[in-house]
């Protein structure tokens, strides 16, 4: 993975102490809230519904066991002993003080991590494959280029005042498993007569007006990524709304001029932008990629997986995924353990998940957009002393993309946006469907809860999804169906009026016994919706 | 170099508008929701063009700001309006060389802005030489 | 009955106007009545608070309530880990947040 040079880390040291001196500014009473607002969001601080909350950048989700051990250091020394794994590949503290960011940014910097650009109406954490670098499908390892595009964006001086947020994705397998079709700017890494470009998708995201990103130019050479990348993004600044904060994004752009329009203006202007020659040259791209080769892994490793045990023969079918080096597996950690928090680790269970990269894993671990843990590089014949060892923590629960691997917001507990509280529906939901053999037979069931609009859960992205609203003072939640963040991408549809807290949990039994019920072999619940339609769910909902 | 302030005496700033029409104005304000493409086959007539800042949100005179400077305009470009100290050193990066803020800075944190970042990752209109050219040559 | 909210400026702690000074406990809130913004005003701009509002609750036996759920979680803490919150030992606590 990545390291810093000195130029990297004279970057971040520089960061922190501007922010110490916007900090020491702002409890002097020399800058007002307002003012001080767009520059702690630009350093991840926002002021949420209990207290600070401050989200630290995991850089395409890559992070290794000396980070992941600072991580819970801050969670132990500054906050209350626990993490949320985000959406976004992120982590988020949410009982920060504002006297303490800068040493805690100091902490991070240390180690090589920050917070920058993590909110702020500035380009957003890079995110990735959580596989990549151990995934047989995939073309190349996308991080380089994550990581490329992560120096480029950080500190942009024309970009760090957008319209609005913006976040891009990159990936280079056919199959997505970073919902990039639902970014602002998703890209693929593609092969086209024998050599490697980038496909650029533009305009895609969730919240209030969910779009697919359309394909806006299927094969930029990516000698000029970061010129077509500037060029997409020199368009957005210029034109995107900024009249309305609902209508700002650059998915609106993208849907009022036409995607033929706003591939016109960028190739207008990457025509320009390309003489300008901020392409770094190969030999950059080549230094950065040489610290994504594949670790030294053990070229004769045993293939063979002794199932004796059988909890533990069910992790490695649920949890364990093949990697593109005999003799090696890829480790998914749930963070959805019965009854406790979507995407939560306790300090000790960040440690001891440090420990395993360490000891098991090349010292490398990915965060997932599914707020989950990955262990990308482990022997197989390590595995069960691994699962021994994520099971006295909590962390073993067999159920990655299962109905109780569920995505969720941190909703109306935590967050002053939210209109319900999404985490009970999801703890009422695991519930329901505790019996293991019984998640197992529903099988891959993505199932993702937003306690507003906002969409944070990604629940138009779910096959099941859940929307969290106010239905006068009270919470309420719409049901969604079919939709998907993967290559299959497609936006779920509400299934018809809402329901409480009680009522969304029975009306989902309701669709998957009718899933059931309706399915053909092999079919996922998602593939038998996609094939029966909404009529025969609406009605086993409503009757 | 960093002036703060109008100079007495100095030729008022024009609308785009009225600058189009009018052909020996040397002084021209861009507002933030402004093609400063019009001003491209002008540049040269130009001695100060004033980039409009209403809300230190609305990003687009960082843009324009570069968009002007990689046209080869050499005058003085001003950012005016709504600018906070901390927005000093991205105003300058995008080419901006003038500041007319509506709220007076202090010329100490104007001072810490400019000078807190030792490089930087990305070229812009300040000639600055980015990070991966150091690296490499 | 209005209640005056903010939260402290340098730990980020939700604080309450009692009227005379900001408590971490609603127990203690005033009813600022139609004083708020004035009130708000002064206190945000001495750095006393930060980012302070004004909302709707009723007063009750167990003092001020806010009328909305959100303000509710916002005074006690989250209801998914009442160790969190202002009265981890008190299992009724979740009832006044519902």
């Amino acid at each position: 993975m990545y390291k810093y040079d000195e130029y990297d880390q004279q970057m971040v040291d520089a960061r922190v102490a501007e922010f110490a001196d916007q900090v020491k500014r702002r409890l002097a009473g020399e800058i007002t809230e307002d003012q001080f607002k767009p520059l702690r969001l630009m350093n991840g601080l926002y002021l949420q519904l209990h207290a600070y909350m401050l989200r630290v950048a995991v850089p395409y989700g890559t992070l290794d066991g000396r980070q992941m051990r600072m991580l819970a250091h801050i969670a132990r020394k500054y906050d209350r002993d626990y993490g949320h794994f985000t959406t976004r590949q992120n982590i988020q503290y949410n009982w920060i003080k504002l006297e303490d960011a800068p040493a805690i940014l100091a902490d991070l910097a240390s180690v090589e991590m920050h917070a920058i650009q993590t909110s702020g109406n500035c380009i957003r954490n890079i995110s990735s494959d959580q596989w990549a670098g151990a995934a047989a499908d995939e073309l190349t390892d996308p991080r380089p280029w994550a990581e490329l595009l992560r120096q480029w964006s950080s500190f942009h001086p024309e970009f760090s005042y957008l319209p609005r947020k913006f976040k891009i994705a990159v990936i280079a397998a056919e199959e997505d498993r970073a919902a990039m079709r639902l970014h602002d700017i998703g890209i693929q890494i593609v092969e086209k007569d024998g050599v490697h470009g980038a496909a650029f998708y533009v305009g895609g995201g969730m919240g209030r007006t969910p779009m697919i990103a359309p394909l806006i130019k299927d094969f930029v050479p990516l000698d000029d990524l970061l010129s077509y990348t500037e060029a997409c993004l020199r368009v957005y600044n210029r034109y995107g709304r900024r009249d309305n904060i609902y209508k700002a994004r650059i998915k609106i752009l993208i849907h009022e001029l036409g995607a033929d329009e706003y591939r016109r203006q960028v190739e207008e202007e990457f025509a320009h932008v390309k003489s300008l020659g901020i392409d770094p040259p190969k030999a950059e791209f080549d230094r950065i990629a040489a610290q994504f080769a594949m670790p030294p892994l053990e070229a004769s490793a045993s293939d063979k997986v002794d199932r004796t045990d059988p909890d533990f023969a069910v992790w490695v079918d649920q949890n364990v995924a093949a990697h593109k080096v005999p003799g090696h597996a890829i480790v998914n950690i749930s963070l959805k353990p019965l009854g406790g928090i979507p995407g939560d680790a306790s300090s000790a269970q960040i440690d001891l998940m440090a420990d395993l990269a360490e000891r098991y894993s090349h010292d490398e671990l990915r965060v997932t957009h599914a707020q989950n843990i990955v262990l990308p590089h482990v022997r197989k014949a390590d595995l069960f002393a691994i699962w021994q060892a994520l099971d006295a923590a909590d962390l073993a629960t067999p159920n990655l993309d299962l109905i109780s691997d569920i995505i969720a917001c941190p909703g109306l507990d935590y967050c002053s946006l939210a209109n319900a509280r999404s985490i009970p529906v999801a703890q009422k939901i695991a519930q329901r469907f505790a019996d293991p053999a019984r998640q197992r037979d529903l099988g891959e069931l993505k199932l993702k809860i937003s306690g507003c609009i906002n969409a944070c859960g990604h629940h138009h992205a779910g096959h099941i999804g859940i929307l969290g609203v106010d239905r006068k003072g009270t919470e309420n939640y719409q049901l969604l169906l079919g939709g998907s963040g993967a290559e299959d991408v497609s936006l779920g549809t509400i299934t018809g009026p809402g329901f409480d807290e009680d009522g969304i949990v029975d009306a989902i039994e309701r669709v998957t016994d009718k899933y059931l019920s309706e399915r053909t072999d092999g079919e996922r619940f998602v593939d038998t919706y996609r094939r029966v339609g909404m009529a025969p769910f609406k009605e086993a909902i409503y009757g | 170099m960093v002036e703060h302030l109008q100079a007495d005496g100095e030729e008022p700033c024009v609308t785009l508008d009225a600058f189009l029409d009018q052909s020996n104005a040397t002084a021209v304000r861009l507002e933030s929701d402004e093609d400063a493409r019009a001003l491209i086959p002008f540049l040269d007539r130009l001695k100060l063009i004033e980039v409009a800042f209403p809300k230190f949100r609305d990003g687009r005179g960082y843009s324009s700001a570069r968009i002007l400077r990689e046209a080869g305009y050499s005058g003085e470009l001003r950012a005016q309006g709504d600018v906070l100290v901390d927005q000093i050193g991205y105003l300058k990066r995008c080419g901006f060389d003038s500041f007319a803020p509506e709220k007076d800075l202090n010329p100490a944190d104007v001072e810490a802005a400019l000078t807190r970042w030792p490089e930087h990752y990305q070229g812009a209109a300040d000639g600055a030489v980015p990070i991966w050219k150091l690296r490499h040559g | 009955m209005k209640l005056l909210t903010g939260n402290d400026l340098k730990t980020g702690f939700v604080t309450w106007w009692t009227g005379a000074d900001w408590s971490l406990h609603i127990e203690d809130a005033a009813d600022v009545g139609e004083a708020g913004e004035a009130i708000l005003a002064v206190e945000e701009a001495a750095r006393r608070v930060n980012a302070p509002y004004i909302i709707a609750g009723e007063q009750t036996a167990d003092g001020p309530r806010p009328a909305h759920i959100k303000d509710r979680i916002r005074a006690l803490g989250p209801t998914v880990r009442p160790d969190l919150t202002l009265k981890p030992a008190d299992p009724a606590a979740g009832d006044w947040v519902i």
